[in-house]
């Protein structure tokens, strides 16, 4: 079994339909008598709505009906919600304004949304659209995080005045101060997160449908979590209770994040479906997707690092403005609070590490999670204060690094994390050597001997992920646990489904979890079914972001394998006529301990449904368990990232020349898999470093708010990537995994930017660093040299 | 309304549709053939790329009704009954896709990369040629290891049935 079960690099099952053309997404779903639904968004960045006339649009082709706030009001369909709630220094709670499904009153970004209009078809939906007069009265923008809480901005929402939702702080400001004040050296560096755009290739799309013969709503929809879905419209916004509404999410064309949230536009989808006794579709243009999908990162930070005179860190301080955008979107608060500030440790032993956060309302799109959220800011602000304190204290950095490296596990950090396991020096090591860093001076030269600047930069990233335990995540303010469930049906042939509240949109959970029931339970991949994505199927379940589908996910399945294992076992003792302690169960077989008696595994499911051979008063009939698993810890994957570029100071143009990436995800269930998803974060990280930037003007409209404008990284901005793995098994659950799905994006910023800077010589230059940004450096490093 | 008649996977299509029908609606809509995907509306991301003619369009900036006549080659045609082309083989064996949105424009990119680069295309053009195509979650590290390997089957598939 060995072929198939964990570690193995197994082809993925799921990829025969991708191939061929067989997936489904939800545009690919279509429901009898299917009407269209298109939303008229806010042209403008900020104003009241003084008057929507409907009248002309009404009157339009085709249209079925056209809804505004007021008419959500009136149904008493509730705002869309914030689920984490952040208390201030001061002990209060987060301000947070209003966010209604389709505004009310006002408008506070362009691509708000003001009406829907539900017609016969789509382009019959989009003329009537064009048709809707808005009487704005406009109000000034705030796009600018550094400035939004400036007195005399415009207010976004009377219940959070100059714009701030919170100041949030972590850490023992005393003991950093105490500590900075007695340090032989302070590196200081401002630091911009920019804005980035997730982008999941397929846009995202949502069916309502209502029976009204049940009274059942069904709503199909581009989800990285069905059943959080589910609970959100029907517990807060009050759609139907959760036994009337089924949340459908098939196959999904990723997410990064953005398919998390409970949106407006599948709110409004699945409330009209009833309305209108149609099923209503909707499917966003690319230009929805900019405009409306949750944004990501988005900090301005000013970040200070203590050492003593012998290289040791002392203590680590930072201030963060996050950018929340004009409405807190589902999960927005705890992105640049928990999900940032607890990784300021980095992979380093710091005795003091204090942080505080302001969260900023703006007339943007909102911003929340998005592939590694919090943890890709944390890592950029520690690895670019390690770098340049390297530079600055002329050290070198890998050993700078490694004479910082927290060494024994457990560790407590002191900013709420306890790292349970790791080798930080293993995966630098490997690092150094496959990257050939010895070598570096020689590639040096030759490229200064052809007119270009060459440059080494490192990222020895950590996070925390397998996002959970419930417990710990509710006290510190999130409004759900973070368990996972599993179902495990075994079929009177043997062969099983696998029910998961995780959610597969790429991560090829249909293949790596049969691995585990290949392992635990012995039946081939082949037999096994995983079933996932349906709320009428999976009773509950929490759903896949923060890396958490191995480490939770698949722990639950392990957990209830075990519990088929215990009762094949009394159903096998009972069948072979042998006390019910004395059969072990090994490679897929039930054997009688000291006997050669042996039944298989599919032997013992048919007899458990034939149920002739046990007593139904002391075994019941059947062989299905499920499992509720909440972890004890979150698992911290980490590892060290090696960028090497080449600047041509001509023309501002960077090549990647090689990119070496060593990691640490405990075990590998299929490691195939696990390096597709290192190839894919460092792609999205050498994009947000090199290319992706969202730009508002003063008045608050998108610059870059199409592909034309927005620079995704395509294969030839990309070189071949060096990956390779050190394993230190991850003690906190049963399979020793760490989660791998945000390890790239989280590495690679810094990687990059440390190895331009180093090219440049200097550290004037931000994020992206595009080749306009990378020219206009290279000037000023020639200006340095040539004054040196 | 207009009347096209053309070849779809081998098929001849006869519909009458409006003329503003672009060639990716006519597909996903009219012969509801959704494995051609749309995810964009500028043209730039690929997943609708499908072959007329034996050339790869992107078939969101063709009209349907331009293709009068045409031969259309779509991902659901590309196998030969249930034996797959060389090029979706070689995406399965080398890990290059992973939420699949991407891919039927991806490999149909590939195999007209090969049908014009030949067996022995480099990675340097392989990925010049990937430009007009975007992937969200695979980095195209593995995209562009799929391309080579299906290349060189390709190639060899041709000198076989010579």
């Amino acid at each position: 079994m060995t072929d198939q079960g964990i570690g193995a690099s197994v082809k993925r099952k799921e990829d025969l339909r991708f191939i061929t053309g067989k997936g489904q997404y939800v545009d690919d779903i279509n429901r009898p008598g299917q009407a269209y639904a298109v939303f008229a968004r806010s042209p403008v960045a900020h104003a009241t709505i003084n008057n929507i006339d409907v009248s002309e649009a009404l009157a339009s082709p085709g249209v079925l009906g056209i809804y505004t706030g007021a008419d959500l009001a009136a149904d008493k369909i509730g705002g869309l919600i914030c689920g984490w709630m952040i208390h201030s220094k001061d002990g209060s709670p987060m301000k947070a304004g209003a966010h209604p499904a389709l505004a009310q009153g006002k408008v506070r970004y362009v691509g708000d949304h003001v009406a829907v209009v539900i017609a016969e078809t789509l382009d019959q939906a989009k003329d009537a659209a064009g048709l809707i007069q808005v009487d704005y009265g406009e109000l000034p923008a705030v796009v600018d995080v550094a400035t939004a809480q400036a007195a005399g901005k415009a207010q976004l929402h009377d219940e959070a005045p100059n714009n701030t939702v919170y100041q949030w702080h972590l850490g023992d400001k005393d003991a950093v101060d105490a500590a900075f004040s007695k340090a032989a050296h302070v590196t200081k560096l401002d630091i911009v997160n920019n804005r980035l755009v997730p982008n999941a290739m397929e846009p995202r799309a949502a069916i309502g449908d209502y029976d009204a013969g049940q009274d059942q709503f069904t709503l199909y929809t581009t989800s990285q979590n069905p059943h959080v879905a589910r609970l959100v419209l029907s517990a807060f916004i009050g759609i139907a209770p959760e036994n009337k509404l089924r949340v459908i999410a098939p196959d999904v064309g990723g997410g990064f994040g953005s398919k998390i949230f409970i949106y407006a536009e599948e709110t409004v989808c699945i409330w009209a479906a009833k309305k209108v006794g149609r099923p209503v579709k909707w499917v966003a243009e690319r230009t929805e997707a900019f405009l409306a999908d949750a944004h990501g990162r988005d900090h301005v930070t000013t970040a200070e690092l203590a050492m003593d005179a012998s290289g040791k860190i002392l203590a680590l301080r930072a201030s963060t403005k996050a950018n929340l955008g004009a409405y807190l979107s589902t999960f927005a608060s705890s992105v640049p609070t928990y999900l940032y500030a607890p990784l300021l440790s980095g992979q380093y032993d710091i005795p003091s590490i204090y942080c505080e956060v302001d969260g900023v309302y703006t007339t943007t799109t909102p911003v929340d999670a998005y592939r590694g959220a919090g943890r890709p800011e944390a890592t950029y602000v520690v690895e670019r204060l390690i770098e340049v304190a390297a530079r600055e204290t002329g050290r070198d950095p890998a050993e700078f690094r490694r004479m910082n490296f927290i060494k024994s596990f457990p560790h407590q950090t002191p900013v709420i994390m306890a790292y349970d396991a790791g080798d930080y020096a293993a995966c630098l090591d490997k690092a150094l050597s496959m990257a050939d860093v010895k070598g570096l001076a020689a590639r040096k030269a030759e490229s200064a001997k052809k007119g270009k600047l060459r440059g080494l930069g490192f990222s020895a990233y950590i996070e925390a992920c397998g996002i959970a335990p419930s417990r710990a995540v509710g006290s510190l303010g999130a409004g759900v646990g973070l368990w996972e469930s599993a179902e495990i049906r075994v079929n009177p042939v043997g062969t099983i489904e696998v029910l998961t509240g995780s959610h597969s949109h790429g991560q090829g959970h249909e293949t790596t979890f049969a691995q585990v029931i290949a392992s635990k339970l012995g039946v081939p991949i082949e037999q096994v079914s995983i079933v996932h994505g349906d709320t009428d199927k999976v009773q509950m379940g929490m759903g896949t972001y923060g890396s958490r589908s191995g480490a939770v996910g698949a722990s639950a399945i392990v957990k209830a394998s075990e519990k088929i294992i215990a009762k094949g076992k009394r159903v096998a003792a009972a069948c072979m006529e042998l006390p019910e302690d004395s059969v072990d169960f090994e490679n897929g077989e039930f054997l009688g301990r000291g006997t050669n008696k042996k039944m298989t595994f599919g032997e013992v499911a048919l007899q458990a449904y034939v149920a002739h051979k046990f007593d139904p008063e002391v075994i019941e009939p059947g062989l299905k368990e499920g499992s509720f698993y909440d972890p004890k810890n979150f698992t911290f994957p980490s590892g060290v990232h090696i960028a090497e570029v080449e600047i041509d100071p001509e023309t501002g143009h960077t090549t990647i020349d090689r990119w070496t990436a060593v990691d640490d995800f405990g075990i590998l269930i299929n490691p195939m898999i696990v390096e597709g998803q290192v190839h894919g974060g460092i792609a999205q990280g050498v994009g947000q470093a090199m290319l992706e930037h969202t730009v508002y003007d003063e008045n608050g409209q998108l610059l870059t708010g199409s592909f034309m404008d927005y620079a995704m990284p395509r294969a030839d901005d990309l070189p071949s990537y060096n990956v390779a793995m050190s394993n230190t098994p991850c003690p906190s659950n049963p399979l020793g995994v760490k989660g791998c799905g945000e390890a790239g994006a989280i590495a690679a910023p810094a990687a990059l930017m440390n190895a331009i800077t180093d090219a440049l010589g200097h550290e004037d230059i931000i994020m992206p660093a595009t080749p306009q940004a990378v020219w206009r450096a290279a000037q000023k490093s020639a200006r340095k040299m040539a004054a040196e | 309304m207009t009347k096209l008649s053309l070849t779809v996977n081998g098929r001849r299509v006869t519909a009458d549709i409006d003329p503003r029908t672009l060639l990716v609606d006519f597909l996903r809509h009219n012969q509801r053939l959704t494995g051609t995907h749309v995810g964009c509306d500028t043209s730039q991301c690929g997943a609708c790329t499908v072959h007329l003619d034996g050339r790869s369009v992107k078939a969101c900036a063709v009209l349907a009704a331009s293709c009068e006549g045409a031969e259309v080659v779509t991902i659901e045609g590309l196998a030969n009954g249930t034996t797959l082309h060389p090029m979706q083989e070689a995406f399965r064996e080398h890990h290059a896709l992973q939420c699949g949105f991407c891919t039927p424009g991806m490999i149909m990119a590939g195999v007209d990369i090969v049908n014009r680069h030949g067996g022995k295309v480099d990675e340097a053009t392989i990925r010049k040629e990937l430009e007009g195509n975007l992937c969200r979650c695979t980095g195209y590290h593995n995209i562009v290891r799929a391309i080579e390997s299906g290349a060189a089957a390709m190639a060899g598939t041709k000198i076989a049935a010579e």
